[in-house]
């Protein structure tokens, strides 16, 4: 599957649900499916800034594809991070720099992509992007 | 007896819902919501009065100017100033702090000075000093607190020395709620003829303050912060200092006169008060000061503690909460945290359920670090806010840990 497809797929998952209380506990239910995060991956570098909740976002290169794996101690972060590695892991650089980031706020979660201090979303996507661009010439 | 369902009327913005519930806002630490004849003010300012203020000499002017000048003599009288030579409009606390850190620094500040805070600041009786400590090679020292978020004023003997020309502190802590023994720390200071400035902004929508009575040097706080517009604070300074300190900006209004050879500057308080101030917000903080004072500042303190009470009790029942901030004397502020969530988490849910309270380090990190802890929840309580509210606030509370745990 296509970044948009896997995008697309998760925006009308979510379309399933009209209360806020449904979305939430999907996607809470998603982010405890996140595969375990390595201890060792868990140092200072890894964080991302800006957030409330601690993340920490790694990422490795496997054949021409970056494998992104993360984790928080925000149970919703963690949700939002699946989210974001569901559709974004296992894509070659290109593709991930060229692909779009608005199913976020297709799906609802728009209140997550806001400037203020309180989220890290913006920066987490920021980061896959820049992890990404990294990996692009090696 | 506080007619409160009267009193939100008054108070148009907290009649809406969230997600389809009522709002219920318990952020007032961060603003508090503005009475409508504080709006009204600003309309009719710029409706019927708007000119430029202190310099024409026509009718519009005047008017504005009056109006302007009548909010200083308010707020003179509010905080029992002895004179108006004293009051400056500011931007805000910040503003204010930062106005006297830096001024304050350029005229007393020398190499190895020291200046005390304690360490329940928020960010902006902080870093002001440190700036002030950089550029004049200055050390800053710490109060410390207890864990039940009390200042160590005991401490404060030992932390003074021959060197401390300055201690900034906040009268209630806006992370934890805690009301700061401010004379008592006066006193001392005083004692060793320093100076200490107190950052007002989370005490003067919840207590009566009088600067004579506690004999502060200087006294900052923000009308948002109490039922008036933002853009808008006072730095209240005794004349003796305020006098020695150089201007903190340049520009029109603070001047006297101005040539390439010479610039004189203003008398007090226009010395501190360069270019077009906000003149619609301080027309309009007037408003403000008249809806606290026709309540009763005792009538809203009286509330606001009851409802602190309950609050308090209501949270404690709840199992895995942990309240930080359990000094005796407190204002209405609760800063809590669930032993097993996240913040993030729960405030994320309880505002889908309409509550509005925030969560974070209230730009107080060293609060949170002094606990261990990345930041906490924080309800804090207005005058229009209710027990029905606080019900609300207990069972969001209650459907999120549901939800999380």
């Amino acid at each position: 599957m296509t970044i948009k497809e896997k995008a697309d797929q998760l925006v009308e998952e979510f379309a399933m649900f009209d209360d806020w209380m449904d979305k939430y506990n999907y996607l809470i239910e998603m982010g405890n499916t996140l595969d375990v995060y390595d201890e060792k991956n868990k140092v200072e570098e890894n964080l991302i800034a800006g957030c409330q909740s601690r993340v920490w976002l790694y990422a490795e290169k496997k054949d021409d594809k970056v494998v992104f794996s993360a984790d928080s101690d925000a149970v919703i972060t963690k949700g939002i991070i699946y989210l974001l590695i569901r559709v974004f892991s296992g894509h070659t650089p290109e593709e991930i720099i060229n692909a779009d980031m608005d199913f976020v706020d297709q799906i609802g979660l728009k209140e997550h992509l806001s400037p203020t201090r309180s989220n890290g979303l913006v920066s987490m996507m920021k980061q896959v992007k820049m992890y990404a661009v990294a990996y692009q010439n090696k | 007896m506080m007619d409160i369902n009267k009193i939100r009327e008054q108070f148009t913005i907290l009649d809406q819902e969230v997600n389809n519930r009522k709002l219920v806002y318990f952020d007032n630490g961060a603003t508090t919501q503005k009475p409508i004849q504080v709006i009204d003010s600003i309309v009719k300012y710029y409706s019927e009065i708007n000119s430029n203020v202190h310099r024409g000499v026509h009718h519009l002017s005047q008017l504005a100017t009056d109006a302007y000048e009548n909010t200083r003599k308010r707020v003179r009288s509010f905080i029992n100033a002895p004179t108006t030579k004293g009051i400056v409009f500011t931007k805000g606390t910040t503003d204010s702090i930062n106005i006297v850190a830096s001024s304050f620094a350029k005229a007393f500040l020398n190499k190895g000075d020291e200046v005390i805070v304690s360490e329940l600041e928020h960010h902006s009786n902080i870093v002001p000093w440190q700036l002030a400590c950089e550029q004049y090679g200055a050390v800053l020292k710490v109060l410390p607190i207890s864990d039940d978020g009390s200042m160590q004023v005991e401490q404060l003997e030992n932390i003074i020395s021959p060197n401390t020309k300055i201690i900034a502190v906040a009268h209630v802590s806006n992370a934890l709620g805690v009301i700061n023994p401010v004379k008592k720390i006066i006193d001392i200071a005083h004692k060793r003829n320093i100076p200490v400035l107190v950052d007002g902004a989370q005490a003067i929508p919840h207590q009566k303050v009088d600067v004579t009575d506690l004999d502060c040097d200087f006294y900052c706080f923000s009308a948002h912060k109490m039922y008036g517009p933002t853009g808008v604070g006072v730095l209240y300074g005794k004349e003796k200092w305020l006098e020695q300190m150089p201007p903190y900006q340049g520009g029109g209004e603070m001047i006297e006169s101005v040539s390439f050879t010479k610039t004189t500057y203003n008398e007090l308080p226009y010395k501190f008060e360069a270019g077009t101030p906000n003149i619609a917000g301080v027309v309009a903080f007037e408003k403000a000061i008249d809806f606290m004072e026709g309540l009763g500042v005792d009538n809203i303190l009286n509330h606001e503690k009851e409802l602190l009470h309950y609050a308090t009790e209501k949270l404690l029942a709840i199992d895995g909460i942990k309240i930080y901030g359990t000094a005796k004397n407190k204002a209405a502020v609760i800063s809590f945290l669930h032993s097993s969530i996240h913040q993030y988490d729960l405030g994320t849910i309880i505002d889908k359920m309409g509550v509005a309270i925030r969560t974070g380090t209230h730009c107080a990190q060293p609060v949170m670090d002094h606990y261990g802890i990345s930041g906490t929840m924080r309800a804090s309580f207005a005058v229009y806010n209710t027990k029905e509210e606080i019900d609300a606030f207990i069972n969001a509370i209650n459907v999120a840990i549901n939800m999380l745990g």
